[in-house]
């Protein structure tokens, strides 16, 4: 499989505000570190998915990643090319081939647009069809999102609908330009359990159909076992363990991801897990831990872990682990 | 100790009158873990907000009625009824950071609590039950002097849930006490939870619209649906051997990391419109067994044994109808 989408060494820093009085008196301005020396790649067809908990970095490597946000420093590559300085109408070209849904589908649709305007909008402002052949299109992937009969839903507005419905009209908006790769940030996170699969079913079924490949960002790793092909396991801006889902919930290497792979309620009265018990929280990350960032929570830390970084580094070939004591194991 | 009849709420909008609740009965032992399950808008914190009289106008208990040791709190004089929230029944909110006052100390919180209730006590006695309460939840006493923006969103749940717990109530009810947590923090939090029902021997009703959570935590299990109570069974009865096709469809919905392979499949259409509910079973529109009279008439709460009941048409030949 070929990759689509790559990034080395990404990184997203945001200057923390300060009122006029603490700039004058501060001798340097602070940090969040968002996003902190990420590298990945996404292979042509497959799920990829991005984990943790929040404030771990997942949406902002999303959306850096489809240039909605600047990196501070690092490359972003898609089909080959460097796109991490591309701009005006490159970037307005590349952007038809990568589409996003977000996570609040009451926030993402314009609540004075009717339905089938905020869906064929896409198609003027790449000027690939006006009038009826626009309409015509729109039915069409009202129709290949479920919302049948699209005739009757055209006319609808936002305020018609239900949470479900307007996350399919979102998917739908984002698959009328026939996109190569989409962002699926938190897409089910906010929806009623009972329509979530519906939701995931489709996203599915693009996949195969039109040959997308997805991105998918959750905090929810039951969600991300059943949809994704490999899973990134992120830890305050970093990537602490990368590999296919098989290997990640049958023999996660990194404590962090163990811990959290504990803490899934598991819908079976009779099965009581062990939960592996953390100390703390997360820190910040503004002030983040020196060494191996998890280390002040960690059950097995040594003292390497506190001075040197541990590097995201192969176990085998498809399992990557960022931590120092695995290798020793 | 909780028992409640016939529970029917309204709410009076000015497009029509919504039935929020509708005919719900159950009883709750001490020590026990009831779960309310159900998505939005099914009347689940509708029913729980029944139980200590704050249903947000202009929602109002229409008919039946809520004993709480023996006393009916439906018709309760106001006076009464405050006295009751926070001694004997405490509610924990799912938003930490809107309950806790931005302007005052944690241990200000503690201390209004318990003076108000217990106006006799001292200040320093008051703080003492606080520092001690604080210990239980895993919070350092000197914290008590920090405000609520100090603490994280899961200490701020923990303070929540200590405020509920200061006055030792036989009843707290957790409304999606960790729906804005991460999972980590969330099993922390449901485990102090449990714990405490242990050491005070309370009864609990976690309300959550996450059916993994309440199937892994409660002794019982109350399935909402516009309103219906339309399965309720004990939850080792409910995972086995669920009868209600809305059930049955919620639990094929929800993805279990333990299994592989799993095949998840989808309820088709939406919820219903409440001011406008669909007649018969209110399931009906959506449900793959609907027969013609399950969108004519509705089916009653029908007991199939073992303590399970089923409000449809399905459990009719395996059970007798109660009520």
């Amino acid at each position: 499989m070929s990759e689509i989408v790559r990034v080395e060494n990404l990184v997203k820093y945001f200057p923390v505000q300060k009122s006029l009085l603490e700039q004058f008196f501060a001798r340097k301005v602070d940090y969040v570190r968002a996003v902190d020396h990420v590298t990945f790649s996404i292979k042509r067809g497959e799920i990829f998915t991005l984990a943790g908990e929040s404030g771990c970095g997942k949406t902002t490597t999303a959306r850096v990643l489809i240039r909605l946000l600047q990196p501070t420093s690092g490359r972003i590559f898609f089909n080959d090319q460097d796109i991490t300085q591309l701009k005006g109408e490159r970037l307005r070209l590349l952007r038809r081939k990568m589409q996003m849904i977000f996570q609040d589908p009451y926030a993402s649709l314009n609540p004075r647009m009717r339905i089938g305007d905020s869906i064929g909008h896409p198609l003027e402002i790449y000027g690939i069809a006006r009038g009826g052949e626009k309409v015509k299109k729109v039915l069409e992937v009202l129709g290949k999102v479920g919302l049948t009969p699209p005739e009757q839903f055209i006319n609808l507005y936002p305020l018609n609908l239900s949470g479900g419905q307007r996350q399919r009209v979102a998917l739908a908006r984002s698959i009328i330009l026939e996109p190569e790769f989409m962002v699926a940030d938190e897409p089910v996170s906010m929806i009623d359990v009972s329509l979530r699969t519906t939701i995931i079913e489709l996203m599915l079924n693009f996949r195969k159909e039109l040959g997308i490949t997805y991105l998918f960002v959750t905090h929810d790793l039951a969600v991300a076992k059943y949809i994704s092909d490999r899973i990134a396991i992120m830890y305050l801006g970093r990537i602490i363990e990368l590999t296919d889902k098989k290997t990640l919930f049958n023999e996660p290497l990194h404590p962090y991801t163990q811990a959290l792979l504990s803490a899934i309620p598991v819908p079976d009265p009779e099965r009581r897990r062990k939960m592996i018990e953390l100390k703390g929280e997360v820190p910040s990350a503004i002030h983040v831990p020196s060494g191996c960032r998890f280390h002040t929570r960690c059950p097995y830390a040594e003292k390497t872990c506190e001075e040197r970084e541990p590097d995201l580094v192969p176990v085998t070939p498809d399992h990557l682990v960022a931590c120092h004591l695995t290798r020793k194991k | 100790m909780l028992e409640v009849n016939s529970l029917t709420v309204d709410y009076l909008t000015r497009g029509g009158t919504i039935r929020a609740v509708d005919n719900v009965s159950f009883s709750l032992e001490k020590g026990e873990t009831l779960g309310l399950a159900g998505e939005s808008g099914s009347g689940k914190s509708t029913l729980g907000l029944s139980m200590i009289r704050l249903i947000p106008p202009p929602g109002r208990i229409v008919k039946g009625e809520i004993r709480i040791d023996e006393v009916n709190i439906v018709d309760l004089p106001e006076s009464k009824m405050r006295v009751l929230r926070g001694r004997k029944v405490a509610y924990i909110f799912q938003d930490p950071m809107t309950s806790l006052n931005p302007v005052k100390k944690i241990g200000a919180h503690f201390v209004e609590l318990i003076r108000t209730h217990e106006p006799d006590t001292k200040k320093e006695d008051a703080l003492e039950r606080t520092k001690k309460v604080l210990g239980l939840l895993g919070i350092l006493p000197e914290r008590m002097n920090d405000y609520p923006h100090q603490f994280s969103g899961g200490m701020r749940q923990r303070i929540m849930i200590g405020l509920g717990i200061t006055l030792n109530p036989n009843l707290v009810i957790a409304d999606e006490p960790t729906t804005a947590l991460d999972v980590i923090v969330q099993a922390k939090i449901l485990d102090l939870l449990e714990n405490l029902r242990r050491v005070y021997g309370m009864a609990l009703i976690l309300i959550s619209h996450d059916l993994s959570i309440i199937l892994e935590r409660c002794d019982r299990i109350i399935v909402l649906y516009a309103g219906n109570m339309v399965e309720y069974a004990s939850s080792a009865e409910l995972h086995k051997n669920p009868i209600h096709p809305y059930t049955q469809g919620l639990l094929r919905s929800i993805p279990n990391i333990e299994l592989s392979d799993q095949r998840l499949s989808a309820i088709p259409g939406s919820p219903p419109n409440m001011l406008n509910p669909p007649k018969g079973c209110r399931f009906s529109p959506r449900c793959r067994h609907a027969e013609e009279k399950c969108s004519l008439m509705e089916p009653s709460l029908i007991d199939v044994g073992n303590n399970h009941f089923v409000k449809c048409f399905a459990a009719d030949n395996e059970g007798a109808a109660v009520e």
